[in-house]
C-alpha cells in the first residue's frame, strides 16, 4: 500500500513540536510586557481637558506654588483640586475674556463645577494618603514627574503596586529634606542613600511600617 | 456556677433527626432560584459570567478614565478628604439622646454619642446607630400628597388658611392636634401658641409604648442596692446609656469590691437587666405582681422577697426599686417613695388630653380636623379603639410622617416629615438638659419639620425651622450675648443649665390601668413588650435593626411568641411550630420559640412586627401583636389559649447553639470567691503554652502593638457593638434567608449562653470580634497572603487580593470571619443608589467572593497614626477609639497599645481577671476577656 | 499469587488475533445503540453541570450550601473524591508493571484513562470552589505586578502543583504506552482519513527495534516518575486538612490513610467500569475473572488500610482526651449527621469484608455491587470530614449546619456527565486494551506452554 505520509512529514512533525512550545514561551512573554507597556499603564498619555490648564505655564512660567491650588495637600489624604473661585482670583484680572477660559467663566456664573479628567486615578481600595508623604520628605516630583515641563498633565509612573512597593521597602531612595518637597528641579544628590537614612530619622519616617498591607489597603 | 452544662435545646426537639436530615438534604428548587431573575436576564447574564471566567474581570479591559469634580465655591471650613462632626440630638419616645454626626463632604455617613450630653456620655444606643440609615432609607416619603396626588407644601397652606379662618371663627372647635410625646421646647411652645390661639382646640398625645410610671429617672450609680421588678432599666429607654454607665461604673472588675453593686431582679422574660442580675427570679405576671406586693407590704413571703426586702433596709435611701410598667400603681407608688432620695426631679405639665378622649369625641363628631404629627395610632392603637374605623368619620385628616404608612394611607393629606437630621428642632434628655438640634445635610425629598407645620397652623410669619427654634431660644435669653450663647449651645451640643427640674408631659397612653386579675388555675398569662430592636414598630424598615440580632434568640427578621422549655414540653410545641394565640375573643398566629428562663405559663409576645406599609424592607414581617392588645389590657394578662396549627414558620436564628458545653469560654466567679484568691479565674480554664513550648520563637512587636480588652463585667448584651461596626464598615444586610444559611456578615458579634438549668438559667453575654491572633491560624493557610500580619500586630484581610478559598474561615477556631457568598454590596438592600452617600469612604465596600472580618477599625487607626506623624508626636492612650468600643455604654471594650504599660488596655490585661479565649490553641490572641464576676447574696442560694 | 485457575489471558489467541479483536472494537464494530444512548445520558448530564456552573459563575457560590461554618462542601468532597479515583490508574499502569505484574496488562489502558479523566473532574472543582475564580492564577507563582508570590505554607499551594504535575505526567504516560497502538491502528484503518489522524497521533511509529528499545526505556522511565506521585498526591491534598487545626482534620494519620482510601476508591472505580465494558464488548477473554478478582483482593487489602485508619483516629480521640476531638468524634456518630457516619462505616468497612470469599471475588455481578457501594462510601467518608468537623467546631455560638442545595447536587452529578461523555468516546475511538503488550503477554504464554 502506498506511504501515507512522505519524508518532510517528520521535519513538519519536529516543527510543529518545537513552534509549539516556542508559540506558548511567546505569547506568556507578549503578555508580560504588554501588562507593563505605556499604552497600558497610560503614562506618557496626555489627557485632554475641558480647560486646556498648563502646569508648564502656571508652575515654570508664573512660578506659582504647587499648595496654591492644592490646598490641602499638607493637611488631607487628598490633595484638593482648585475650585473655580481659584481659578478666578486671578482669571478675572487676566485673560478675563479669553475663549479657552470661557468653561471656567460659566462654571462660576451658574455654579456648574468644572469636569477634569484623572491623570492619576488609583484604584477604590488603595487609600492613598498626600498629606504623610508631602510632610515625609516624597517630593511632588517623584510620583507626579515634572509636573512644571507639562503644558497638559501626563502620569509619568505606571502606579503598580511593585512600584509603590520599591519605595516602601526602601524610602531612603527617594527622601528629600522636607524643605525641598515642592521643589521641581530638586536633584538626587550622590549620597542619597547615606542621606536617605539620615532623613528617616530626622524626619520620624516609621520604616517598619511602611510595607504592611494595612497601610495602603483597608 | 458549677453545675454540668446542659445540652443545646435541639436536643429536647422530637422531631425525627433522620428525615429532618434527609429532607433537608433535597430542598425545594424553588429555595435557590431567586424572583428577580427570568430565563432571558439569566442567559444574558451566565454568557457574560462566562466571559468575565475566561478572560479574568482584571485583566481584560484598560483602566476606564474618570472624572474629578472641585467645588465652585469651596465651604471654608471644609478641607476635602477630611471629616467634619457637628453635635445634635436624636429623640426616642420623645426624649433625646445626643449626638455627633460625621460628615464627608457635606454626606452624614455616621452617628457617635456625644460625650457632653447626659443621656449619650459618647456612648450610643442601636437606634441612635441605625437612624442614619432612616435618613438615607429609599423608602421614604418624597412628596406631598392629597388622596394619591403628588401635590405640593403650597397647597396644603392654601388649605390650612381655609381652615384657620374657620377656626378664628370659632375658636378652633373640633381642631385636634394629635402627637407623640413631646419635650422639644420650641415645639410645647408653639403648641402652647396654638391653644392660645384656638381655645377650643384640644392637644392629644399617644406613645404606644409609652411608659406609664418611667417618666421618673434614678441615680444609679448611687445604688448599693438594686430591685428590679419587671423593669429593664439596662435595655431602651430613654436613660439607658446612662443607666449602663452607672451600672457598669460599680460592676467594673478592676474596682475594690466595696463598690461592688448587687442586683436583683424579678422578671417574666429575660432582659438584658435581667441577664446582669445576680439573683434572678423568673415569674409569671402575677406570681410577678405578688412577688413584688410582697416586699411593699413587707410581709415577708415568699421567702425570696423577705431576703430582697432585708438587703433593700440594710441599704435604705442608697438601694432602689424599679418596678415595671406592666405592674400596679400601688408598687409604683411605694416605689417613688422607697427611691426619693436617688430620684431625679421632675414636674408635669397638664395642657395635654388623652389619646382615649381623642377617640371619644371622634365618635361624639366632635372632631373637624385632625392633625397627626409622627406616631403610627392606626398601626399602634389599642385594637378596641378601632382607631383606623374611626378616623374615617373625622372630614379633615392631616398627617406628617417619613413614611406614605398605615396612618397615611387613612389620611387625605399627607406631608413628607423631614429627618432629624436634616431639619431645626430641640428636645431634652431624660434630666432635662436641652438639645438645640441642627441639620447635617438639606431635606432630601424636600420634607417638613413639625415646627414648620405648627408655624403654618398658627399663621407664624417665621417658617423656617432655622427662625422657629432660633426664635424660642431667643426669647429664653434676652440677653445681648444670645449669638455666643447659640454658637455655643449648637457647638456642644447641649444647652447649659437646662437640666432638671423640668417639665414633662403626664403619663401618656396606653391610658388605662392594667387591671389586677387572678388567673384561672393553669391560664397561661400574655405578656406585650417592646420589640428590643424596631420597638412599636417605628423602626421596622431599618435592615440594621432587622437583622440585628435580639438579645436571648438571636432571631432577625421576626418576632416569636416566647415561652419556656417547661411548658413547651406541657404543650409538646417545638420551635417554629405555629401557634394560634387567642386571648379575649381576639386571635393571632404566632411562631413559637423556646426561651431558657421564661417564667412558665407566660407568653410573651413583642410589638412593632407585622407592618402593612412599613416599606419595602419592614413589610409583612413577623405577626402583629398589637392584634391582641386592648386599652383594658395594655401589658397582656391571664387567659391566653394556645391553639397548635401544625404549620411550620421557619425563623432566622444567628445563635443556633446555646450551651458551652462545659468549655472555658465565659469565666464566672464571685466577687466573694474573687476576694479569697484573685487565681480562681485563671483555673477556671487551661492556661496558653509557656513560650519555651512553641517550636518557633516569638515575634516582637518594636513600635506599637495594638490590643483589645473586654470586660464582661460590664456588657450588659445591647448589641449597639455590633450595629455601630455596620455602620462604621459598611457592612451589607443580607436578609432572612441568608442569615437562615447562616451567612450573616457582622464583624463583632454578641454571644448569649445560657448555663446550669433551662428552667433558672444564668445567662451569659460575650462580644466576640477578631481576635487578632498573635499565631493567627487563618494566615498560614491562605494561598495568596490575603491575610496576613502587620508589624503592629494586626491580623490584616486584603479584599483585593482575596480569591475567596474560605479556607482561613475554616481555621479560625472563633469564626470571626464573614464571607461575601453572593454579590451582598448589590443585593436589595444595598443597591438603592441613596444608600452609596451613606457608606464609609474610608473603607472598601467588599464585592462578592471575597472574606472580610474585624479590622480594629485600622482606618480610624490609620488616620490618627497619619494625624500624629504630620505633627511628629506620638499617639495618646485613648486617642484611637474602633467604633465598637466608642458606642459602648459600659466602657466593656477597650482598645489601645498593649507595648505601652500605662495604657488602659495593658492596665486591664494585667488584672487577674484577664483571660484568652481558648487559650489552649496557642493562638495568642490580642483581644482578651475580663471575667465577669457576680455578687449574690450570702443568705439567698441559687438563683 | 493462587494458581492461575484463571489465566490472564483466555487460551488460543495469536498476535493476529488479539490485534483484531481490540482493534476491530474500534474500527469495524458499528455504533451501536447502546453506545449511543449511553453517550447521550452522559453529555445531558454534562450540560446539566455546565448550566450549574453557568449559574454559578453568575451568582456566586452562594448558591452552593456552604457557609459560615461550613465554608467548604461539595466541591471539596467532589474534589478529594476524584483525585482518590484518579489513584488507581497509575497505580496499576506503573507500580505493577515494576512489579511485572503481567495480569496488569489488559487493564492499565483503561485505568489509566479512566484516571485522566477523573483527574479532569477533580481539577475542576478546585477552581469552581473559589470565590472569585477569574483569579485563580493568584496562586501561581510568576512575576507579577503587585510584587507577590503565592504564600507557600499553605497546602492549597501544594495542591497546585501536586495535581498539575499528576496531570501531566499520567497523560504523557498514558500517550507514550499509546503510540503502537495508534500505529497499529493506523496500519489497520480502512479509510484515509482515519489513516491520517492515527497516522499523526502516532507520531511516525514504525516499530523499528530502535523505537521499541527507547520505548521500552521511556515507558520504564515514565513508570518509575509516575510512581512516587501516586504516595504524593493524596498526600498532599490530604495536608489540605491535616495542616488545619479544626478538630478533626488535625491529624498525622491523614497522609497515610487518603492514600489507601484513594487506591481503594480507584479499584472500586476500575471494576465499576470494567465488568460492564468486558460485557458489552465481549472482552471477557482479555479481562478475564483474574484480574477482577486481583482487583478485589487490592481493594480489600487497601480497605482493610482504611479501616485500620478509622479506628487509629477513634482510639486518638478518646487517648488524646482532647474535649474539642471527643466532641467532634461523638457529634460524627450520634450528631446530626449520625446517618453519614454510619453509611461510610458500612460502605468501607463492612461490605470490603465481603471479598475475604472468593465466590464473591469471581462473581462480576456481586463484585460490581460492591464496589458501588464502595464508591458511595468513599464520597461519603470526604463529606463526613469535611462537614462535620467544620459543623461544630470550637465555639458552640457559631456551629452550624450544612446542606447542600439543588446547585451542589447538579455539579457533582454533572461531573459524571463529563467523566462518562470523556470515557464513552475513548472507547470508540482509541484500544481500550493495550494491542501491543497484549500480543507480547500472548506471544510469553505461548512459549510458556511449549
Amino acid at each position: 500500500m502506498a506511504q501515507l505520509f512522505q519524508r518532510r512529514a517528520n521535519g513538519i512533525a519536529n516543527a510543529v513540536i518545537i513552534g509549539g512550545v516556542l508559540l506558548f514561551a511567546g505569547l506568556c512573554g507578549d503578555i508580560f510586557t504588554f501588562g507593563r507597556s505605556d499604552y497600558w499603564t497610560r503614562v506618557d498619555e496626555p489627557q485632554a481637558q475641558t480647560v486646556p490648564f498648563s502646569h508648564q505655564h502656571h508652575v515654570a512660567g508664573l512660578g506659582i506654588d504647587c499648595r496654591y491650588c492644592h490646598t490641602s495637600v499638607e493637611k488631607s489624604a487628598f490633595a484638593g483640586m482648585p475650585p473655580t473661585e481659584t481659578c478666578m482670583t486671578c482669571h478675572s484680572q487676566v485673560w478675563k475674556d479669553a475663549p479657552v477660559l470661557q468653561p471656567v467663566r460659566d462654571s462660576l456664573q451658574n455654579g456648574t463645577p468644572l469636569r477634569w479628567t484623572r491623570v492619576h486615578d488609583l484604584p477604590d481600595y488603595v487609600y492613598f494618603n498626600h498629606s504623610i508623604h508631602v510632610n515625609k520628605g516624597i517630593g511632588c516630583a517623584s510620583c507626579h514627574g515634572r509636573v512644571d515641563q507639562m503644558p497638559l498633565t501626563e502620569k509619568v509612573q505606571p502606579l503598580y503596586m511593585r512600584w509603590c512597593l520599591d519605595c516602601h521597602r526602601a524610602p531612603e531612595h527617594h527622601l528629600r529634606p522636607t524643605s525641598e518637597v515642592f521643589n521641581m528641579g530638586y536633584e538626587t544628590p550622590t549620597n542619597q542613600i547615606a542621606l536617605g537614612h539620615a532623613l528617616i530619622n530626622q524626619q520620624h519616617v516609621a520604616v517598619e511600617g511602611l510595607s504592611d498591607c494595612y497601610t495602603c489597603h483597608r | 456556677m458549677n453545675q454540668q452544662p446542659w445540652r443545646s435545646l435541639d436536643e429536647f426537639a422530637d422531631t425525627p433527626e433522620f428525615r429532618e436530615w434527609l429532607h433537608r438534604e433535597f430542598p425545594p428548587f424553588a429555595s435557590e432560584w431567586p424572583n428577580d431573575v427570568n430565563r432571558r436576564h439569566f442567559l444574558k447574564l451566565m454568557g457574560a459570567s462566562f466571559a468575565l471566567a475566561g478572560l479574568g474581570l482584571s485583566g481584560c479591559t484598560r483602566q476606564p478614565l474618570e472624572k474629578i469634580v472641585p467645588y465652585v465655591k469651596q465651604p471654608e471650613e471644609l478641607v476635602p478628604g477630611n471629616a467634619l462632626y457637628f453635635a445634635t440630638a436624636l429623640t426616642l419616645g420623645g426624649y433625646a439622646r445626643g449626638v455627633l454626626v460625621e460628615s464627608h463632604e457635606g454626606r452624614p455617613t455616621k452617628i457617635e454619642g456625644n460625650p457632653e450630653h447626659p443621656a449619650s456620655l459618647g456612648a450610643s444606643d442601636v437606634f441612635m446607630q441605625a437612624e442614619i440609615l432612616n435618613l438615607y432609607d429609599p423608602d421614604r416619603s418624597k412628596s406631598v400628597l392629597h388622596g394619591n396626588e403628588v401635590t405640593t407644601w403650597d397647597d396644603l397652606l392654601a388649605v390650612v388658611a381655609a381652615e384657620r379662618a374657620k377656626w378664628t371663627a370659632n375658636a378652633g372647635t373640633g381642631l385636634r392636634l394629635l402627637t407623640g410625646y413631646v419635650t422639644s421646647p420650641t415645639l410645647l411652645d408653639q403648641i402652647a401658641a396654638l391653644l392660645k390661639q384656638f381655645p377650643a382646640a384640644t392637644w392629644h398625645a399617644h406613645e404606644p409604648l409609652a411608659p406609664l410610671h418611667a417618666t421618673t429617672f434614678y441615680d444609679l450609680a448611687k445604688a448599693d442596692v438594686i430591685v428590679s421588678i419587671g423593669n429593664d432599666f439596662l435595655g431602651p429607654g430613654p436613660a439607658q446609656l446612662k443607666y449602663t454607665r452607672d451600672f457598669a461604673s460599680r460592676r467594673r472588675a478592676t474596682n475594690e469590691a466595696a463598690n461592688f453593686n448587687r442586683l436583683y431582679v424579678a422578671e417574666s422574660t429575660p432582659t438584658n437587666t435581667g441577664a446582669r442580675a445576680d439573683h434572678r427570679f423568673a415569674l409569671a405576671p402575677q406570681a410577678l405582681r405578688d412577688f413584688g406586693l410582697a416586699i411593699a407590704k413587707g410581709n415577708a413571703h415568699p421567702k425570696s422577697s423577705a431576703t430582697v426586702l432585708d438587703d433593700l433596709r440594710k441599704h435604705a435611701g442608697k438601694s432602689l426599686i424599679l418596678v415595671g410598667d406592666s405592674l400596679p400603681d400601688e408598687l409604683h407608688q411605694f416605689a417613688r417613695a422607697w427611691n426619693q432620695p436617688l430620684q431625679i426631679a421632675q414636674t408635669t405639665v397638664s395642657n395635654v388630653k388623652s389619646f382615649a378622649e381623642l377617640i371619644r369625641d371622634i365618635e361624639g363628631g366632635k372632631v373637624e380636623t385632625l392633625i397627626i404629627l409622627d406616631g403610627n395610632p392606626a398601626y399602634d392603637a389599642p385594637t378596641d379603639f378601632e382607631f383606623a374605623k374611626k378616623l374615617a368619620g373625622v372630614p379633615l385628616r392631616i398627617r406628617l410622617g417619613l413614611h406614605e404608612d398605615e396612618t397615611s394611607a387613612l389620611c387625605q393629606w399627607h406631608i413628607p416629615a423631614a429627618h432629624p437630621l436634616e431639619t431645626w428642632s430641640d428636645a431634652r434628655a431624660f434630666d432635662g438638659t436641652a438639645t438645640i438640634m441642627q441639620p447635617l445635610i438639606e431635606p432630601l425629598y424636600d420634607g417638613k419639620s413639625v415646627h414648620e407645620l405648627l408655624a403654618a397652623l398658627t399663621g407664624n410669619v417665621l417658617t423656617s425651622g432655622y427662625e422657629i427654634v432660633r426664635r424660642f431660644w431667643q426669647v429664653q435669653h434676652p440677653d445681648d450675648d444670645f449669638e455666643k450663647f447659640w454658637r455655643r449651645s449648637l457647638h456642644d451640643g447641649v444647652v447649659a443649665e437646662t437640666a432638671n427640674p423640668f417639665q414633662v408631659l403626664p403619663a401618656v397612653s396606653p391610658n388605662a390601668k392594667p387591671e389586677v386579675e387572678k388567673p384561672a388555675n393553669g391560664a397561661v398569662e400574655l405578656l406585650f413588650l417592646a420589640d428590643p430592636h424596631i420597638q412599636d414598630g417605628r423602626f421596622a424598615n431599618n435592615a440594621w435593626l432587622q437583622e440585628l440580632p435580639k438579645p436571648f434568640t438571636k432571631l432577625t427578621w421576626d418576632n416569636a411568641a416566647l415561652i419556656s422549655p417547661a411548658t413547651a414540653r406541657r404543650l409538646n410545641l417545638a420551635n417554629e411550630d405555629v401557634v394560634e394565640l387567642k386571648f379575649r375573643g381576639r386571635s393571632v398566629r404566632a411562631p413559637i420559640w423556646i426561651l431558657p428562663g421564661q417564667a412558665d405559663d407566660c407568653v410573651t409576645v413583642h410589638l412593632g412586627y407585622g407592618r402593612t406599609k412599613a416599606g419595602n424592607v419592614g413589610n409583612n414581617l413577623g405577626f402583629n401583636a398589637y392584634a391582641l392588645r386592648t386599652a383594658a389590657a395594655p401589658w397582656g394578662g391571664s387567659g391566653l389559649e394556645i391553639v397548635k396549627t401544625g404549620e411550620h414558620h421557619p425563623l432566622a436564628t444567628t445563635q443556633q447553639h446555646q450551651s458551652m458545653e462545659g468549655r472555658d469560654l465565659i469565666r464566672v466567679s464571685t466577687l466573694a470567691e474573687f476576694a479569697k484568691s484573685p487565681e480562681v479565674i485563671a483555673h477556671l480554664g487551661e492556661a496558653p503554652p509557656t513560650a519555651s513550648e512553641s517550636l518557633y520563637p516569638t515575634v516582637k512587636y518594636s513600635g506599637h502593638a495594638w490590643g483589645m480588652a473586654i470586660d464582661l463585667g460590664a456588657c450588659v448584651g445591647c448589641n449597639v457593638c455590633s450595629i455601630a461596626c455596620q455602620a462604621e464598615n459598611n457592612i451589607p444586610v443580607v436578609g432572612k434567608e441568608e442569615v437562615a444559611r447562616g451567612r450573616e456578615m457582622h464583624w463583632i458579634r454578641v454571644d448569649n449562653y445560657f448555663h446550669g438549668s433551662p428552667e433558672t438559667p444564668r445567662i451569659h453575654f460575650q462580644p466576640v470580634p477578631c481576635m487578632h491572633c498573635e499565631n493567627a491560624p487563618c494566615e498560614l493557610v491562605c494561598p495568596v497572603a490575603a491575610t496576613v500580619h502587620s508589624s503592629e500586630g494586626l491580623n490584616q484581610m486584603i479584599y483585593n487580593r482575596c480569591v475567596g478559598t474560605r479556607y482561613c474561615s475554616n481555621n479560625c477556631p472563633y469564626k470571626v470571619r464573614r464571607f461575601n457568598f453572593l454579590e451582598y454590596d448589590r443585593n436589595k438592600f444595598e443597591n438603592a443608589p441613596v444608600l452609596k452617600l451613606l457608606r464609609n469612604p474610608d473603607v472598601t465596600v467588599r464585592t462578592r467572593g471575597v472574606m472580610e472580618k474585624c479590622t480594629y477599625c485600622v482606618q480610624r487607626i490609620n488616620r490618627t497614626r497619619i494625624d500624629a506623624e504630620n505633627q511628629n508626636r506620638s499617639i495618646r492612650d485613648g486617642e484611637i477609639v474602633p467604633a465598637c468600643a466608642q458606642a459602648c455604654p459600659g466602657q466593656a471594650i477597650v482598645f489601645g497599645d498593649i507595648n505601652d504599660p500605662q495604657s488602659r488596655v495593658s492596665r486591664l490585661k494585667a488584672s487577674p481577671l484577664n483571660y484568652d479565649l481558648l487559650a489552649e490553641l496557642n493562638t495568642r490572641p490580642r483581644t482578651t476577656y475580663l471575667a465577669k464576676l457576680q455578687n449574690p447574696n450570702p443568705e439567698l442560694k441559687e438563683p | 499469587m493462587n494458581t492461575p485457575e484463571h489465566p490472564v489471558v483466555a487460551p488460543g489467541y495469536d498476535s493476529e488475533s488479539v490485534t483484531k479483536k481490540i482493534a476491530d472494537v474500534v474500527l469495524i464494530r458499528p455504533v451501536t445503540r447502546g453506545w449511543l444512548a449511553g453517550l447521550a445520558v452522559a453529555f445531558a448530564l454534562l450540560m446539566m453541570m455546565n448550566f450549574a456552573i453557568g449559574w454559578l459563575l453568575m451568582r456566586g457560590v452562594g448558591v452552593w450550601g456552604v457557609n459560615i461554618p461550613v465554608a467548604w462542601g461539595f466541591a471539596i468532597v467532589n474534589f478529594v473524591w476524584w483525585i482518590g479515583i484518579g489513584h488507581a490508574g497509575t497505580f496499576i499502569s506503573a507500580i505493577l508493571l515494576l512489579l511485572h505484574q503481567d495480569w496488569r496488562t489488559s487493564i492499565n489502558r483503561f485505568a489509566e484513562a479512566m484516571t485522566l479523566f477523573a483527574v479532569a473532574c477533580a481539577g475542576m472543582f478546585p477552581l469552581l470552589h473559589l470565590g472569585r475564580p477569574w483569579v485563580f492564577y493568584w496562586l501561581l507563582p510568576y512575576p507579577d505586578t503587585m510584587g507577590l508570590w503565592p504564600q507557600w505554607r499553605s497546602p492549597l499551594v501544594w495542591d497546585v502543583f501536586a495535581v498539575s504535575t499528576y496531570l501531566i505526567v499520567s497523560l504523557t504516560f498514558w500517550y507514550i504506552g499509546l503510540l503502537p497502538d495508534l500505529a497499529a491502528m493506523r496500519d489497520r484503518a480502512l479509510r484515509k482519513p482515519v489513516q491520517l489522524i492515527y497516522g499523526i497521533m502516532a507520531l511516525g511509529w514504525r516499530g523499528s527495534a530502535r523505537h521499541w528499545k527507547r520505548f521500552e526505556m521511556a515507558y520504564l522511565l515514565m513508570a518509575g516518575l509516575a510512581t512516587p506521585l501516586v504516595l504524593s498526591v493524596h498526600s498532599v491534598v490530604s495536608l489540605d486538612f491535616a495542616v488545619a487545626i479544626v478538630p478533626g482534620w488535625h491529624s498525622t494519620i491523614f497522609p497515610p490513610y487518603f492514600v489507601a482510601g484513594a487506591i481503594f476508591s480507584g479499584f472500586a472505580m476500575v471494576l465499576t467500569l470494567v465488568i460492564p465494558v468486558r460485557k458489552a464488548y465481549g472482552l471477557q477473554d482479555f479481562i478475564t475473572l483474574r484480574h477482577l478478582e486481583n482487583c478485589a483482593k487490592i481493594m480489600l487489602a487497601t480497605g482493610l488500610m482504611v479501616a485500620h485508619g478509622y479506628i487509629t483516629e477513634l482510639f486518638m480521640s478518646w487517648y488524646s482526651d482532647d474535649q474539642f476531638d471527643i466532641y467532634m468524634t461523638l457529634n460524627r456518630m450520634f450528631g446530626p449527621y449520625w446517618p453519614a457516619w454510619w453509611l461510610l462505616m458500612f460502605c468501607n468497612i463492612l461490605v470490603p469484608q465481603t471479598l475475604w470469599f472468593q465466590k464473591v471475588r469471581t462473581s462480576p455481578l456481586i463484585l460490581f455491587v460492591v464496589a458501588l457501594l464502595v464508591n458511595v462510601g468513599m464520597w461519603t467518608e470526604r463529606y463526613v470530614i469535611v462537614v462535620t468537623s467544620l459543623h461544630r467546631d470550637y465555639m458552640p455560638s457559631a456551629w452550624g449546619m450544612f446542606h447542600g442545595t439543588r446547585w451542589d447536587w447538579m455539579t457533582l452529578i454533572g461531573s459524571f456527565g463529563l467523566f462518562l461523555s470523556l470515557l464513552f468516546l475513548f472507547l470508540r475511538l482509541l484500544p481500550a486494551i493495550s494491542i501491543s503488550e497484549m500480543r507480547k503477554l500472548v506471544r510469553e504464554k505461548a512459549e510458556a506452554n511449549k
